[in-house]
This record gives structure tokens, sequence and C-alpha cells, in this order.
């Protein structure tokens, strides 16, 4: 096994067991979309003009992409988490590929996120939500669903490589919160005035709930929208890889050079 | 010198951004001896230790640590060094059996669970292993700590302040275990604030000031080049001039009274002036004597001599 892959394998495996360790926030992470879907689903869903079963096959997309979205906040509170604690510099003083401990963060992630999907597809098969497409399409739509949340994780520990502080990556990863909701994850963008609807659409995460709703056969992609909505896939795929070219090299390199 | 100096650096410099934190730092640990590197805070002992163990990049000046560059040969010196230390630090979310494991495994140990068992057995953690780090106590922590560092066996261990904030018995229990290393061979750079802790385990001090090795040797070299403190307390008052003209005549010196205490001291440098020797000469002008002492200046003198002559631009003449 290469070098980088044996320590990544490491951190994965570090990850895994702190997990383990803290089982209470196992449970919160995972029961708060379930908790959003149903809260969301019935309230929004009574109020929006759209029968309830058909927002909250609407919603369940949107809620995985939103949570997605929630691996800036994860990859930063983590990372300025180890760097507050010194953790991250005790990894820099060991004979470990540089590359391995934001990436092995990352991957570690992505296996929590994946799991996390489960019983969270599961209550929205229960409320009404469906595989509407083809199975590889639904499959292709998780693919990316992971393709998405790896580049916010990334996004993520740069900005907690640099806040450093538990406190403040905390306070700004609440903030994060407000993304999906300057989105279509949570509401149709259609009747928002133009330049707040443009902004919205150009949210990456409108482009990959747009991308999940039509992969799994929930809604196709609306006519007349910003590009990235109006191609979804392609939108998301630049979107994504956009993010991770950005934010990965930055990553790896703050963390290999942890100047203070 | 590889094979002399586990710790060789030459003109290291660091500065953040105006600051100048490291204006230069000469340091050369003997391969198997412990060094304490001793200074107040803001003297550079964090970031010379930074450096030195490649979590830092230098601004100028050049190092070598277990026989490889600091800078080109960075991932060769970090598979021969231990730090453990304020900043280098074991995860609390982890159990110490976790941590360990852990670190064995990134070290590329071969039989990580039995070096982990072996370490946790060591510095007696085998009863807490399986509980997080987090719920250790001070003590504990810093045990592990220090255990993480050493599961390969680590060439140079640098430990930053490995007992700030320790009670005594942890103390102790820290110092035991850093003398088995020396005698094990390891080479040790310690960070201290602690004077005592300094003279109990180092070979070789290195008194830093404001980014530099103001002054370097044994705590006993140092000591001396201090002097010794010959002090005088007589039984009345009146008798304390005379002491004092005693003591000018035979150390040269400039003797310092304390009233309250009818006291009079002067410091020497003078190996022959002992404590018969100074009770004769006084007795002989009939100084009522209740106290003689010569004792041996602490560390504590020796810092605030030695850096406050430095502070004032004096050369110490050694």
């Amino acid at each position: 096994m290469s070098a980088w892959a044996y320590d990544g394998t490491a951190m994965l495996g570090r990850q895994l067991r702190r997990l383990r360790n803290n089982p209470g926030l196992v449970v919160l992470t995972q029961t708060m979309p379930v908790t959003m879907l149903l809260f969301f689903g019935y309230v929004f869903g009574s109020a929006l003009a759209m029968p309830g079963r058909e927002y909250r096959s609407l919603l369940v997309p949107g809620l995985l992409v939103a949570t997605a979205a929630n691996g800036i906040m994860t990859g930063m509170f983590q990372a300025a988490q180890d760097t507050h604690r010194g953790v991250t510099d005790r990894f820099r003083t060991l004979p470990m590929s540089r590359a391995a401990v934001p990436l092995g963060q990352a991957v570690a992630d992505l296996v929590v996120t994946a799991a996390g999907t489960v019983p969270f597809l599961l209550v929205g098969l229960a409320v009404g939500w469906r595989i509407e497409g083809s199975v590889p399409d639904a499959v292709d739509a998780l693919a990316l669903l992971l393709l998405f949340r790896f580049a916010c994780t990334c996004a993520g520990i740069y900005l907690g490589l640099l806040t450093r502080s538990e406190e403040a990556a905390g306070q700004l990863g609440s903030a994060t919160f407000m993304l999906p909701l300057l989105s279509n994850a949570y509401i149709p963008t259609d009747n928002l005035p133009g330049w707040l609807r443009t902004l919205a659409e150009w949210n990456p995460i409108s482009a990959v709930t747009t991308a999940l709703r039509d992969l799994f056969g929930n809604a196709p992609a609306p006519g007349g929208a910003a590009w990235p909505v109006a191609h979804p896939i392609a939108g998301s795929l630049v979107w994504c890889a956009a993010l991770i070219a950005v934010f990965l090299p930055l990553a790896v390199r703050r963390y290999a050079r942890g100047e203070r | 010198m590889a094979t002399t100096y586990a710790v060789l650096s030459e003109g290291l410099e660091k500065r953040y951004g105006a600051v100048h934190a490291l204006r230069g730092l000469d340091l050369a640990v003997a391969r198997g001896s412990v060094c304490g590197l001793l200074g107040p805070n803001g003297a550079g002992k964090t970031t010379a230790v930074r450096l030195l163990t490649t979590l830092l990049r230098p601004d100028g000046g050049s190092a070598r640590v277990a026989g490889h560059d600091l800078v080109r040969e960075a991932a060769s010196v970090r598979r021969r060094i231990g730090v453990t230390g304020q900043y280098a630090s074991v995860d609390g979310d982890l159990t110490g059996r976790e941590n360990l494991r852990m670190f064995a495994r990134l070290h590329r140990v071969r039989g990580p669970a039995e070096r982990a068992a072996e370490l946790l057995e060591r510095f007696g953690l085998t009863e807490a292993a399986d509980r997080p780090a987090s719920t250790y106590s001070g003590g504990m922590r810093r045990r592990l700590d220090l255990a993480a560092s050493l599961v390969r066996r680590p060439e140079v261990l640098f430990l930053d302040e490995p007992t700030t904030g320790l009670d005594p018995a942890s103390r102790n229990r820290m110092w035991d275990a850093v003398r088995e290393l020396k005698a094990d061979g390891t080479t040790v750079l310690l960070t201290t604030q602690y004077l005592e802790e300094a003279d109990q385990l180092a070979d070789d001090i290195a008194l830093m000031d404001r980014g530099r090795v103001a002054h370097t040797g044994s705590p006993a070299h140092l000591k001396a080049l201090v002097g010794r403190y010959a002090e005088v307390v007589v039984a009345e008052p009146d008798a304390l001039v005379r002491a004092a003209a005693v003591l000018d005549r035979l150390t040269g010196g400039e003797p310092a009274f304390d009233h309250d205490r009818n006291a009079v001291g002067v410091v020497t440098t003078d190996p022959t002036l002992t404590l018969p020797r100074l009770v004769r000469e006084l007795d002989a002008r009939d100084v009522p004597l209740l106290d003689v002492s010569i004792r041996q200046p602490t560390l504590d003198d020796v810092y605030l001599r030695l850096t406050g002559q430095l502070a004032e631009g004096k050369e110490l003449v050694a």
C-alpha cells in the first residue's frame, strides 16, 4: 500500500473510532435531517400550494443536498478543533504523508455520510418519496451527492485550518445553515425576485438538488433557469470540480505549512 | 559531526511579521545527553522547538537534527524524533490505547497493538487504557503524550514544558521517565521555566534570552560562574560594619546589608573561601557571630544574574 493510502486508512480508523466513542453526537447528526424532513415536509408542505406528498418527494433530495453542504461545517469544526488542541501538530511531526490528514478526514466523513443517508432515505420512503427513475440513475444521484459532500468538506477543512479556533469555527459553521435557505432545496426559486433568483440558482446547492431530483425522477430540470440549474448534472460536476480544485490543494498546503 | 551532536543549529532565525522571535539560535546538543532550554516566556523556547521539530520552517540559518538537515530532509528528521508539548497533543476523543495504536501505525511500528500495551504498562496507564483520553487527569494525560512520542523509540525527544501544571508526585514520575530515557541513550531536549527541573535533569543548560542562546554550560558550571553567596548574621547591629569589612577584604565584593535580620552577604567566585576560614577571620575581629553560611546559588540566581547582565549589555567573563 502506498504511504498516503496507508496513512489515510489510519486516519479513517481514527474518525470512525471517534464516532464510536461519541454515540450521542452520531445520533444527533443523523436525526437532524430526519427531523427537518418531518417538520418541513408537514409544516411547509401544508402551506405551499402543492400537494403535501409532492412537496415531500421534492424535499427529500433537497434535504440530502442541504445536509451534504453541512460538510463545510463539520470539516471546519473538526479541522479547527484538531489544530486548537494540538492534534494537527502532533500529526505534522510524524513521518506521514502531508496529504493524508486532510484527505483522511474528508474520506472518513464520506463513509459516515454514506451510512447516514440510508436511514434518511428510509424515512423519505415512509413519507412518500420514491425513486421514480431508473436504478442506475439513482446510483448516479447518490454518487453525485457524495462528490458534493467531499467538495464541501474540503472547503470546510481549509476554513477550519485558517480559523484554528473552535469557537470561531462553531460560529462560522452554524452560519452555513443559511446556505440551503438561499437555494431551491426547500422552496421553488421561480417566484423569487429576479436578482435573488439568479443568486439562488447560482448556489451550488441548487444545481446539485436539481440534479438529484432529475436523476431520482422526482422532477425534471426547470426551463428558463440559470445555466447550472438548467443543466443540473453538468452544472453540479463543474461546481464540485471547481470546489475541489480550489480547496483541496489549499487545505493540503495549509496543513503542510502550518504557519502561525 | 553527525555522530557527536543530536541537535546542531547555526543561526536559526524566525520572524512572525514584525516580531523577530528567533534571532540566530546556535545550539549543540551532544548525543545521549539531556539539554535544558531555559528562559522566560517570550525568550523563544517554543519557537526553537517548533523549528527543530519541523513544525515551522526557519527564515534563516540551518540545523541538523539526528544527523539530517531540518529543511531538506524533514521527512528523515520526523522519523527520528519524538515530540511532546503544549501544542503536540493526543486525541482526547480516542482512548489511550486507541491513540497509541494509531501513532504506532503512523510510525510504521510492527505490532502496533503490542507496542501500545507495552507503553501503557510502562507509564501506569493500563487501567485507564480504554477510557477516552479527555477523561484523564493532567499527569496521566502528560504520560500518554510522552508515551505517544515514544512509540518508535526516537533518537531525539523534544519535551516542551513537560511538567508545567503538574502536582509534585506527577512531576517526579515525569522526571523519572526522562532519566530512564537518558539511561537508554535517548537524547532529550526539554524546555522549562522551572529552574529546579533543569538542574535535576539536564547535563547542559542553554539559557535563552530574546531569541538567542545567552549562555550554555552544565548546571555546576553556571553556578560557579555566578559564584557562591557568603552570608553572616550577627548578634548586634553595631557589628555589621566590622563583618562587612571582613567580607570586603576576603572577597573584594560589595557587601549587601539586610538590617532587619542583622545580616550582611557577598557574592564570591573565590574557591579558597571556606567556612572555617571565614569563621576564623570574623572571630579574630570579635564579630559576635550567630550564623555563617556559604550557599550555592540557585538557578534562579543564575538566571537573573546572567540574563540581567546581558540585558545591561555587559559581557560575561567565563
